[in-house]
């Protein structure tokens, strides 16, 4: 969130120097003065292997993997904790910095178990990664290894201290982002281990990213413990769809089974967090007790599975039949199956949905960066594609109308009013018991794992989620089955693309005016009209 | 002879002078043995001239250092800031010892030296740091500061003058790295006794996150004689060749010695002399083998190395170690080194903070192989992993006990190499059998028999 | 003594004896907490009270105790994370109950030069300690070796509780014991 420019801004202090130049491995780099020799090399393409700094941690200078060789200094200097100055000559891959890794290495590993075969960071492991890359062949430790048990952090956590590397980001991440500083450095010299108080555990709504900060096998998340294997996930850019605030995340399947997601930093809306809530909201996209095929109520008053042509037909039928049409829509639903449900319920009819709600949960080390209290990802969306948020969004049901109730499992409705409506169609992932025996069709659809397409965030940041595994039988995606819907209904010509869907709905809607389909990227881009913090009701 | 010793003629007493003097420890005693007076006459100056004093007599660091004391005060500009002054005492550099009588006979000079130096500085608080184990200098020190606060000598109105000089003893916990001083200010922050990385550097950004300066003991104590006593006075004592160490130095000797002790010289004083003259040589008839001249830390001399070494930081440099806390450790004839350096590699095993990863695994590294070879466990190639490891473990940290970890081990394996080779493949009673280690493509660690 | 493979740092801060199941008593009450807000008053964060703080909770109660942390975390502001990560630092303070009589001989070069290991081995013959670190079955004495006391030139230093004694030699052992009611 950025604060409206003053008018009257107060007279600023004298602009310091704008740019240092300095040359990195031979690259030539201009950055701003401040800048870590680190972030420069960063910039020149130059990656200096690292393990305690993190872009979003205090620097803490301690793991001396990052040293490099700068010129005229008598000694080697840590890239994360030197600032760049004008003309350095900094050397990251030449002999003595080399020479200073390899070092590294060998000690981080002399009192390793090296038990990558049982070790879940195998495959995504640092330690594994440098030591593959510069560390030695061979060990010259001849003594008897340091060995701790286990230890049980509580929350989704565990330490297997044989393990760690005391680079600290895990304590860091605890006392400055989240500022629930419940671990510490225990001990001291090669006695040391990353400790907690007795009685506090690691139950922070953001303490899983623990997880992810440590770049090494010593800290594991109990709900991926012995799961996969790092080399057999299949990795793709989604966003979180546990809240309102579309965090950035990565959905890792393995034989088309969601079986971890991960954040993915994007600096506008996550830094490189995820909740405890989004890490865990994952197993429902597995489900498997879908809506598999296409069902009609045939003439014997029974649902029968049908052609997705018969059925498509079926259900325009129906709805272009309504006297008047109320849609309840989920509000996990992408923007482009909102605004193809805006074009199918049209001017005369009703579009509402509910959110569930729940405590909030801020990050507190990170700007504007919560676990919201509501539970969807798309509510905002749906409010710009005309839908009404409503507590009971089935009061709107008048006697007699049609219902299309779109990807609502139906939980936290009061159901009686369900007598009311007239003809019920279903379009998706589920097909909710209370409405077997009333619906006339009903459309298989995928989930959000299964499709791609677009969610508009809390703070009007639209934001993309790619597929990440196949549907189950014949499942379509929502989008596709929402324009054939459409189609048939005489609205508007089916798309054959989510882009299309998109660029039609960025045409009808000024606020996302400007807006397409590729330009938005794997990180998204705020729509015209972003209110800030708290801005809409 | 140093204390507890009768004094040696060839002495320079300056800080030394009352020494086992019980009656030097109260106010009064020390007011009638002209306390106080550098104080009185410190306040009565401006900061900067107190500073320039102190850096016109060439007064040095004493902590180990040797960095410049008035250099180190004249980076203090009076910027509204808070400044703090702290005092490091907790001397706890194996073989070092002085500190400790300093604060414990004369408290008052301590006070008086950090009041001093609070003026000289802008400070209005300065905290004296005191090893925890110091349980007598503790009280020493504690009763001095309350004294001084019941005579107005501090407090918010020090001397009469107006000025505001607060001192607070704080007392340790056990932690030879709290010597260090960035790691002195987390620990008096109610931290882990962490160096930190530099810069910010304390006098930018030290105590609280406020300009700090930082001195040893002795430093301060002297420094309250220089203001007193004046630059050229000072200046005068020491190697007229040498103008770069001036002054008086307090060292402790100690180890296989005869007379174990404090004794005080002037800089550049023969090493030779004082170590067969003033502390008598080995006990008991014995030779002197080894000495490490400046504390646990730094490179060790053999004895026919000592006989040419001036007692000053460029003299010790010349003979390739260091003046370091002037803590004189002797090694005579029946000292097994091996053993001995392994005790000391222990010792930075047991102290490192475990912040870098070269000195928390290095140090028990190198502990540990030690030890296997004064078990008679050890290889040939051990000695060669122990230079590369101690090379692994030099120049790379924040702080530098890890290189002073590795440079006794390193200098003792260059000067001592026959005693470990002695040790190696001699297992008594059965052949060593190496550990089956997986040796891939390297020949085997195994006990080599030369 | 060998420095091993140090498993001990976590298995062995299990007590021996000297827990009781008793709740915990707070220390920081009437004039305690008079005298440490007195303490905290010398520094600008009451955080750096926090050493003082862990020695009056010994001084109280001969260790510190999971209960301790907690308080002293509570009365200072501080979380009880920072509380142990700074008491085990620390080697002076007791993770756990130790003798009445808490000795600490000097083992480090200097000394070691002058016979200081034989001055451990009388004090754990002596004692009944038998072992270092073990408190003796009467729970009188505990004896440790300690780095650097920092009285070289009074090789052996031993610490007895807040006691200095200087050049303790083997045979002067017996009477320094005898000292200790």
């Amino acid at each position: 969130m950025t604060a409206p420019a003053s008018p009257a801004a107060p007279a600023s202090p004298p602009p310091p120097p704008s740019t240092v130049r300095l040359t990195i491995e031979g690259i030539p780099v201009e950055v701003p003065p401040g800048t870590s020799i680190l972030e420069a090399a960063k910039q020149a393409g130059v990656l200096v292997p690292h393990y305690c700094y993190h872009p979003g941690l205090p620097v803490a200078g301690v793991c001396r993997m990052c040293l490099v060789d700068v010129e005229k200094f008598p000694k080697l200097a840590p890239a994360c904790a030197t600032a760049v100055a004008d003309g350095q000559v900094v050397h990251v891959h030449n002999e003595k910095a080399k020479k200073a890794r390899e070092g590294v290495l060998e000690f981080l590993l002399i009192n390793h178990p090296l038990d990558c075969p049982i070790c879940d960071q195998a495959g995504e492991c640092e330690l594994q990664d440098y030591t593959f890359q510069e560390g030695r062949a061979d060990s010259r430790y001849r003594e008897p290894k340091r060995f701790n048990p286990v230890e049980d952090f509580g929350g989704d956590v565990l330490y297997v201290p044989n393990r760690c590397i005391l680079c600290t980001r895990c304590v860091r991440f605890m006392s400055d982002v989240a500022q629930d500083p419940v671990l510490n450095v225990s001990e001291r010299g090669d006695r040391a281990f990353i400790g907690k108080a007795e009685g506090h555990d690691l139950t922070h709504a953001w303490a899983g990213n623990v997880v992810d900060l440590c770049p090494v096998g010593a800290l594991l998340s109990k709900d991926f413990l012995n799961k996969a294997r790092a080399w057999e996930l299949d990795r793709s850019a989604s966003v979180c769809t546990g809240c309102s605030q579309g965090c950035n995340v990565v959905l890792e399947t393995r034989d088309n089974v969601v079986v971890r997601v991960k954040p993915r930093s994007n600096t506008a809306v996550n830094q490189y967090y995820a909740c405890e809530t989004g890490r865990l909201h994952y197993r429902w996209m597995n489900r498997r007790d879908r809506l598999e095929v296409p069902l009609v109520r045939g003439e014997a008053g029974v649902l029968v599975p049908a052609a997705w042509e018969q059925a498509i037909a079926a259900a325009a039928r129906t709805l272009a039949a309504a006297p008047r049409l109320v849609v309840l829509a989920s509000a996990g639903l992408s923007n482009e199956a909102l605004y193809l449900l805006s074009r199918i319920r049209g001017p005369g009819g009703e579009g509402v949905f509910r959110v569930e709600t729940g405590p909030e949960a801020p990050l507190a080390g990170a700007p504007d960066l919560a676990l919201r209290a509501d539970r969807a990802p798309n509510g905002r969306g749906a409010e710009l594609m005309g839908f009404a948020r409503h507590d009971q969004p089935l009061a709107a049901l008048q006697a007699g109308d049609t219902l299309l109730v779109a990807d609502h499992d139906l939980a936290g409705l009061d159901l009686a009013a369900l007598d009311r409506a007239g003809e019920i169609v279903v379009i998706g992932t589920t097909l909710p018991g209370e409405l077997v025996s009333r619906v006339a069709v009903a459309l298989p659809t995928c989930n959000v794992a299964e499709e791609e397409g677009t969610f508009t965030n809390l703070r009007g940041r639209v934001q993309r989620f790619l597929q990440a595994k196949a549907a189950p039988g014949e499942a379509r995606p929502t989008w596709s089955v929402l324009g054939d819907v459409a189609e048939a209904m005489g609205r508007g010509r089916a798309p054959m693309l989510p882009a299309d869907v998109f660029a039609a709905l960025a045409g009808d809607h000024p606020a996302f005016g400007g807006l397409t389909y590729a330009g938005l990227g794997l990180r998204g881009l705020p729509v015209l009209d972003a209110a800030p913090a708290g801005g809409t009701s | 002879m140093g204390y507890p010793h009768p004094r040696h003629p060839r002495e320079t007493p300056v800080l030394s002078e009352h020494f086992g003097d019980p009656a030097a420890r109260t106010l009064a005693g020390w007011k009638a043995r002209g306390g106080y007076q550098a104080l009185e006459q410190a306040l009565a100056m401006d900061p900067v001239a107190v500073q320039n004093v102190v850096k016109d007599s060439g007064l040095r660091g004493r902590g180990g250092a040797g960095f410049p004391a008035g250099i180190k005060w004249s980076f203090m500009k009076p910027d509204g800031k808070p400044h703090y002054l702290c005092c490091n005492g907790d001397e706890s550099e194996p073989g070092t010892f002085k500190d400790r009588e300093i604060m414990r006979w004369t408290p008052h000079a301590l006070v008086e030296g950090v009041a001093t130096a609070m003026h000289a500085i802008y400070a209005e608080t300065g905290y004296i740091y005191i090893r925890g184990e110091f349980t007598e200098p503790l009280e020493a020190v504690t009763a001095a500061v309350r004294e001084a606060y019941a005579a107005g000598i501090l407090g918010a109105n020090a001397m009469g003058t107006g000025r505001r000089l607060d001192i607070h003893v704080h007392k340790g916990a056990g932690a030879y790295i709290c010597g260090e001083e960035t790691a002195l200010m987390n620990s008096l922050e109610g931290k882990r006794g962490n160096p930190r990385i530099k810069p910010p550097f304390p006098a930018v950004a030290g105590l609280f996150g406020k300009p700090t300066t930082i001195n040893n003991v002795e430093t301060l104590t002297a420094a309250a004689h220089v203001v007193r006593r004046g630059a050229e006075w000072y200046k005068a004592m020491g190697r007229p060749d040498n103008p770069k160490s001036t002054g008086t130095k307090l060292f402790s000797v100690c180890g296989n010695v005869a007379r174990p002790g404090n004794y005080e010289v002037t800089l550049g004083f023969p090493f030779k002399d004082f170590l067969w003259e003033l502390c008598g040589g080995a006990p008991d008839g014995r030779r002197i083998k080894a000495v490490i001249p400046g504390g646990s830390s730094v490179p060790i001399l053999t004895a026919e190395e000592c006989e040419a070494v001036f007692m000053d930081y460029e003299g010790m440099a010349a003979a390739g170690t260091l003046l370091g806390s002037g803590g004189v450790i002797v090694f005579d004839d029946t000292a097994d080194m091996p053993r001995q350096i392994a005790r000391l590699a222990r010792f930075y095993a047991h102290e490192s903070c475990a912040q870098c990863s070269q000195c928390r695994e290095g140090t028990a590294w190198t502990t540990r192989i030690l030890e296997r070879i004064c078990r008679g466990e050890g290889s040939f190639e051990d000695l060669d992993t122990l230079l590369e490891i101690g090379e692994q473990m030099s120049g790379k940290t924040i702080c530098v006990l890890s290189d002073s970890c590795a440079t006794p081990v390193a200098s003792g394996l260059r000067k001592f190499r026959h005693e470990f080779e002695a040790k190696i493949g001699k297992k008594q009673g059965k052949a060593f059998v190496p550990s089956a280690y997986p040796t891939g493509l390297t020949p085997a660690a195994a006990g080599s028999a030369p | 003594m060998t420095y091993g493979p140090s498993a001990g740092a976590k298995l062995a801060t299990t007590p021996a004896h000297g827990h009781d199941d008793a709740p915990y008593q707070p220390v920081f009450t009437g004039a305690a907490r008079d005298e440490l807000e007195t303490l905290c008053a010398r520094y600008p964060s009451r955080q750096a009270a926090l050493l003082p703080a862990l020695w009056m909770i010994q001084e109280a109660r001969g260790w510190v105790s999971d209960g301790a942390v907690e308080e002293v975390a509570q009365v200072l502001g501080v979380s009880a994370a920072h509380v142990r990560g700074v008491l085990t630092f620390y080697t002076m303070y007791h993770q756990h109950p130790v003798g009445k009589h808490f000795i600490q001989v000097c083992t480090t070069t200097p000394c070691n030069l002058c016979g200081a290991e034989d001055v451990v081995n009388a004090f754990l013959r002596h004692t009944g300690c038998g072992e270092l670190g073990v408190t003796s079955d009467d729970g009188r004495f505990t004896v440790i070796e300690v780095e650097c006391l920092g009285a070289c030139g009074f090789a052996t230093p031993v610490m007895i509780n807040s006691r200095f004694l200087e050049s303790v030699t083997p045979d002067a052992v017996p009477d320094v014991l005898e000292e200790c009611d």
